[in-house]
């Protein structure tokens, strides 16, 4: 169980980590990994790798897996407002220091809008994040399946991109199908 | 991601296509998860710090509420068989999620002041660092973003001597 400063050690880590995590989150879960397991052993492997993949699974942006670890680590008290209050804990001090930071680009990106320089940065990271978008899928689809030899899972993947871009299904119903899908057994 | 691009462009049209993958881009360099980074951009631009906060709260309170409900699933039945099968499914629906929304993208490039080839060109080579050779991201970001912005700022500086 942690104690009150290894909360306070937690939540400064988190939020140093913010400012380091260019591309988003998922980047930094080696760093984490070796934080909290191998380092103070504060929360177990089976609950990390459900924690993420969880997140990776659902919808929303990726970090909220770092509520879920918080979770995980203030429900060892048993109590489960505790665990909400971890849980929150542990995502704003992940979210703060970024989106402070961020909060000033954008301004500033936004005054200097018509110069040069944020336009050719605009335009120049253009394909590189279009095709960074398509590469973040396909690793998450290798992420918790069993590989690049999975035929059915690489079925979905496709189907999913085939029906997104081709017809207006809406996207929650095809994550409602594909969870079903799943649950059926099918990929295993 | 792919939730916010539907939003934004095809239901609210906020922004154009090509201006929502300007401002991604912008939202994709910085620290901070895009998705947030993009909400706080819009909701500034409009309101404010208000606005930066609405937008925040906005884009992680439903799916905040949905993984503690997968959490709270998951700890009820333990790690039963079709659980898991369920998340593998809802993990490769997210999956074509992402790339479907990364192909509706690639329309707007057509503007692109590198032009095709160059856009091809560094296309396939972030994908190919990060989904086959696994490189981490922000080695990649490094590795071809000041390329691609100097080839741009070098190609304004050529059409403005040019007039």
């Amino acid at each position: 169980m942690l104690s009150l400063s290894n909360w306070v050690d937690l939540l400064l880590h988190f939020s140093m980590l913010s400012l380091f995590s260019v591309g988003g989150p998922m980047g930094l879960i080696p760093d984490i990994h070796r934080y909290l397991i191998t380092e103070h052993h504060w929360i177990s492997n089976s609950q990390f790798t459900d924690s993420v993949v969880i997140a990776q699974a659902s919808p929303g942006p990726n970090i909220l897996f770092l509520a879920l670890l918080g979770w995980n680590m203030a429900l060892q008290t048993g109590n489960y407002g505790l665990a909400l209050a971890g849980g929150m804990a542990c995502l704003f001090a992940y979210v703060v220091p970024s989106s402070i930071l961020f909060y000033f680009t954008a301004n500033w990106v936004e005054k200097n809008k018509d110069s040069l320089l944020v336009k050719a940065f605009k335009a120049g990271m253009s394909p590189i994040v279009v095709a960074l978008l398509i590469a973040s899928g396909v690793v998450l689809a290798t992420a918790n399946g069993k590989g690049h030899d999975d035929w059915s899972l690489w079925a979905v993947v496709g189907l999913t991109v085939l029906i997104v871009v081709r017809t207006k299904i809406p996207m929650l119903l095809l994550l409602f199908i594909g969870g079903c899908i799943g649950a059926l057994g099918v990929f295993s | 991601m792919a939730f916010t691009e539907e939003m934004v462009v095809e239901k609210k049209r906020w922004l154009t296509k090509t201006e929502f993958l300007e401002e991604w881009a912008v939202a994709q360099t910085m620290p901070g998860a895009p998705v947030m980074n993009l909400s706080i951009m819009i909701g500034s631009r409009h309101f404010g710090v208000n606005g930066a906060l609405a937008g925040l709260t906005g884009v992680l309170i439903l799916p905040l509420i949905l993984v503690f409900i997968l959490v709270g699933t998951f700890a009820y039945f333990g790690r039963d068989p079709h659980l898991v099968g369920a998340l593998e499914g809802m993990g490769a629906v997210s999956a074509g999620l992402l790339i479907a929304t990364g192909v509706k993208l690639i329309k707007p490039l057509r503007a692109n002041p590198l032009g095709h080839p160059l856009c091809l060109l560094l296309g396939t080579a972030c994908f190919s660092l990060i989904a086959l050779a696994h490189y981490p991201l922000a080695t990649v970001l490094l590795a071809l973003g000041p390329l691609a912005c100097g080839i741009v700022y070098w190609k304004f500086i050529l059409i403005s001597r040019g007039k």
